[in-house]
């Protein structure tokens, strides 16, 4: 499968924008102030558990620079206030919030809404 | 409201809105865009590097989101068919209306196609799109296909052509340059440093031919020839034209506006056309005469038209527009600024020419020698910046001009700082950034570094020709408000590491967040504080990397080195190089049963890569279950402690080697420092254990061992120093344990031992006395601490398997068992390698 191919599966989903929560598994089944990967029918999307802002967040995991899925392996922190995820390859780090890549010029990573409900993690699709 | 139609996103279209969004009067109009090509906006300069990476995203200068997150309504795919003036409305090719107030044309151009004869045939390309590269594309594998010694020519030897020309090379076609002039880029170069141009593109390849007019294109149906005259033709398979750009001006001319005779919709200096409601801009806009074919022009021009929309008509294009450009074409750098060619009459030029290098240097200087007019650099354009910088703005050069190309140390000298620089020079041409608004951005607080003045300023975002001023400018003004650069590890601590250390072991600190509660700047962490602290209370308390999986780097987080794909490599320990059959045969057995590639690593041990993250749990079972540990390949730790084979079997040995190797690598292993720690020990001082090139390295001598500290081979090779002399083996633990536990309170971050030593006030003679003659009376603790570090080391793999909350992480993915499916391995030599990268 070509780049293009893979990375058209992921677009930015804004809260709005969801008519699907899918729901992915356990909350503690994620490390505390880091992430997992989830299996979505042929999406891998990493979810964060941000737990030191009380916040979960989610993106593609595949990285845009060298194209490789591992995003959820990273480990995360803030820029200037800003979440962030480094990229556990080449630490390129991107906004959790808005999926900007803060130390580069990398096209943004594509961010998905997250949900807590019954100690469940849902993450948010507009089919 | 006020309604401004935009027609043609390309750069200089693209640049209109970024810099129209950018105006608190944006809210006065509503813009609408359209694009005939079925994409957003995309860097054309670059397009060359669609080829290496057939990445079309990677050249959108912004994806379609942020037309509609900025109110831009963006249309494309829909060419505009007809401006009809009177009524101020256009159509488009779907027959749809659209009103306007201002009209923007920003067209662009077209690839000029010479009328030769046979130009339609298949094979044939233009080059301008990123369709027309697809085209390439799929063309080039058909002809590969049937001939792997496929050649292509490219028709035209000037920027573009030569851009094609590596296009040509990427997509592995016997590349051929043809140009009607009698040398390369005849626009901008002069006849010497063409000749230079020319025989550094051929030494990587490309084939010029010169003077050739082409009468026609050979073949049936497709392309198999070029023909120059009677008897003179070129066999080639594919041609890709590149012979010049002719303006869109279609719409304009229809319309009724006045064009120039070469095409092109004429506008004064507010970037008016003939009708006072409609703007041109870019390769379309016909200004003093002349098309200017370069994006910082087409960027003014677009600056120039959002002012006079919004009502600042007092900004206008200046009059003398600067032509100057560096590139790097194929790899070769290659800059002309001001008058590159010049005649007699106006000025003397200085040139440096050497051919076996392949640089060229040339700059007109005035008459009277104190002004530099312009100039042309080839092979090495590293001083473009400063000499363009020096013209533009007309600054004074030295008394012997030759100075400014001559090599450094030839009778050339560093000369002029960029401080000196007047605060309007511009210092980025294709975002109109001055110095002054560089200097600014750090002087008025708004950006702290490069990265904010680039995020700031946007210098450097566009050719990024100028990155190296910009970072100077940026060190230069930091420099000059006395801020200081500090050695706090991130923004979320303003301690360093021995700070850092201290209050660990002070406090008796457990987790990262007692840390950064108690000690941090309200932040949460980042990649670099993180690993950081987690070192130090794996140094301090010797915590395992499972205990705070979270804030471990990469690779200790799942305790194996992650490679290029994603997967991981395993690397058990093998203390001192000494394994029996049965473990050896039992690394193959395991690597043959996880299809794993095998290789010796340079510190003799064996490494297993290719493994997935679900793997690692399961390699490692089978290496425990076979008496193996973890090798901690993957911490700043210990590694190896290479030996040779010493007196036990060899005639020359003075001291048993590898039993004392094998003792110290126990002792130490698991460790964790600042940096890989590694140790080497030899029998005698043929040192075949190149011990002096570790961290610390013994050399067994008449009466006992030599004990060497800080050298390391990799980027910067030390050889280590002479720390004690003849000493017991009771002696070098001591001295050892001393100096690493020195090393590891006070090292910076990612500091090898060299560098550390290095760094120590009084050198040498100091360590001796702090570690030997216990000056700083510190060695009873650090003997103690490090003891207390090796009494409580535990395999860290052996404690993962056998806990089934920390086996959790080992599981690409956390809502079911499947591998990543995005692993794609190819074979290599009877093994397998990661598909190689394309980006």
């Amino acid at each position: 499968m070509n780049m293009e191919e893979i990375l058209e599966k992921y677009d930015t989903t804004k809260l709005e924008q969801v008519n699907f929560w899918f729901k992915a598994a356990s909350v503690k089944d994620f490390p505390i102030d880091g992430g997992a990967c989830v299996k979505y029918k042929d999406r891998q999307i990493a979810v964060f558990n941000f737990a030191r802002l009380n916040k979960w967040y989610a993106c593609q995991n595949i990285c845009p620079h060298k194209m490789e899925m591992v995003l959820s392996r990273g480990m995360i922190g803030d820029d200037k206030g800003i979440p962030k995820v480094a990229c556990p390859l080449h630490k390129k780090t991107f906004s959790l919030e808005d999926g900007e890549n803060l130390n580069g010029d990398l096209t943004p990573i594509a961010t998905f809404p997250v949900k807590i409900e019954n100690n469940f993690v849902y993450i948010g699709f507009s089919e | 409201m006020k309604t401004i139609l935009v027609i043609g996103n390309g750069m200089v279209g693209y640049k209109f809105c970024e810099k129209f969004v950018t105006r608190e009067e944006k809210d006065n109009f509503k813009l609408i865009v359209f694009g005939e090509e079925p994409r957003p906006a995309y860097d054309r300069v670059h397009l060359s590097e669609f080829f290496s990476n057939q990445d079309a995203k990677a050249l959108e200068m912004a994806p379609a989101a942020w037309y509609s997150q900025n109110n831009i309504e963006l249309i494309v795919d829909e060419r505009v068919t007809d401006i009809n003036r009177t009524e101020k409305t256009i159509t488009t090719v779907k027959d749809r209306e659209f009103a306007y107030d201002y009209l923007v044309m920003a067209t662009g151009s077209s690839p000029f196609v010479p009328p030769i004869k046979g130009v339609e045939k298949e094979g044939v390309f233009v080059y301008r799109t990123i369709e027309d590269l697809e085209g390439m594309l799929a063309y080039a594998a058909k002809i590969k296909a049937v001939n792997p010694n496929a050649k292509a020519a490219v028709l035209g030897g000037g920027l573009l052509g030569l851009e094609a020309g590596k296009a040509v090379m990427d997509m592995g076609l016997e590349p051929h340059i043809v140009e009607f002039a009698p040398k390369l880029m005849p626009r901008q170069l002069d006849s010497r440093s063409s000749k230079v141009l020319q025989l550094k593109l051929e030494s990587i390849g490309l084939t010029i031919h010169l003077s050739k007019a082409t009468n026609q294109i050979l073949g049936d149906d497709k392309i198999v020839g070029m023909e120059f005259g009677e008897d003179d033709h070129l066999d080639v398979d594919m041609l890709i034209i590149s012979a010049g750009i002719r303006p869109r001006d279609e719409l304009g001319r229809a319309a009724g506006l006045d064009v120039g005779v070469r095409g092109g919709v004429v506008v004064d200096n507010a970037m008016k056309t003939s009708d006072h409601n409609i703007y041109a801009i870019g390769e379309i806009a016909l200004y003093n005469q002349m098309i200017y074919g370069l994006v910082a022009p087409g960027y003014d021009m677009a600056e120039v038209a959002v002012n006079q929309i919004i009502g600042n008509t007092d900004v206008v294009m200046d009059k003398e527009i600067d032509m100057s450009t560096k590139l790097k074409l194929i790899g070769v750098d290659v800059a002309s600024f001001g008058e590159p060619f010049m005649p007699a009459s106006k000025g003397h030029s200085i040139i440096f020419e050497n051919k076996t290098q392949h640089l060229y240097k040339r700059i007109n200087v005035s008459l009277d020698g104190k002004k530099l007019l312009g100039g042309i650099l080839i092979g090495e354009a590293a001083d473009y910046s400063m000499l363009h910088q020096i013209y533009l703005n007309s600054m004074p050069i030295p008394q012997d001009p030759a100075q400014l190309i001559l090599p450094v140390g030839d009778g050339g000298a560093v000369f002029g700082d960029v401080m000196d620089l007047p605060d309007e020079a511009q210092v980025c041409s294709c975002e109109s950034v001055s110095k002054g608004q560089i200097c600014g951005a750090i002087e008025s607080g708004a950006a702290t570094d490069l990265t904010g003045v680039v995020a700031c300023t946007k210098a450097g975002t566009g050719c990024g020709g100028c990155k190296p001023m910009v970072k100077d400018l940026t060190e230069a003004t930091l420099k000059s408000l006395g801020i200081e650069v500090n050695d706090h590890i991130c923004e979320h601590f303003d301690f360093n590491r021995q700070e850092l250390y201290s209050l660990i072991q002070v406090k008796e600190y457990q987790t990262f967040n007692e840390v950064l509660d108690n000690h941090g700047n309200g932040g949460h962490g980042c990649e670099i504080c993180k690993p950081v602290i987690a070192s130090l209370m794996a140094s301090i308390n010797a915590d395992t990397a499972n205990k705070e999986y979270a804030i471990q780097d990469s690779n200790d987080r799942f305790l194996a080195n992650i490679q290029r794909n994603g997967t991981y490599s395993v690397v058990p320990r093998v203390p001192g190089g000494e394994i029996t059959p049965d473990k050896l045969i039992a690394l193959g057995v395991i690597a043959k049963k996880y299809d794993l590639y095998t290789k010796i690593t340079g510190g003799v041990r064996v490494d297993l890569f290719g493994a997935t993250l679900n793997q690692l749990p399961l390699i490692w079972k089978d290496l425990i279950g076979h008496g193996f540990e973890s090798g901690h390949a993957y911490g700043k730790s210990l590694r190896t402690v290479k030996t040779c084979v010493g007196s036990t079997w060899c005639r020359y040995g003075m001291d048993e080697s590898v039993s004392f190797g094998i003792q110290l690598e126990n002792r130490y292993r698991g460790i964790r420092a600042p940096h890989k720690i590694k140790g080497g020990v030899s029998g005698c001082i043929r040192e075949c254990a190149e011990a002096r090139g570790k961290d610390f390295g013994l050399i067994a001598v008449e009466g006992g061992w030599n004990l060497y500290v800080g050298g390391n081979g990799g980027a910067n090779p030390r050889h280590a120093e002479l720390l004690a002399e003849q000493i017991d083996n009771e002696t070098v633990i001591k001295y050892l344990d001393r100096y690493l536990m020195f090393y590891m309170r006070t090292a910076k971050p990612l500091q090898r031992t060299a560098a550390w030593q290095e760094r120590l006030e009084g050198g040498m003679d100091y360590l001796k006395e702090v570690i030997i003659d216990d000056t700083l009376d510190i060695v009873a603790d650090l003997e103690k601490e490090m003891q207390t570090l090796v009494n409580k080391f535990e395999c860290e793999w052996t404690q993962a398997i056998n806990n089934p909350e920390m086996m959790k992480r080992f599981s690409h993915f956390v809502n079911n068992e499947e591998e990543d499916d995005n692993l794609v391995f190819v074979p290599m030599r009877e093994q397998k390698m990661p598909e190689p990268w394309t980006s």
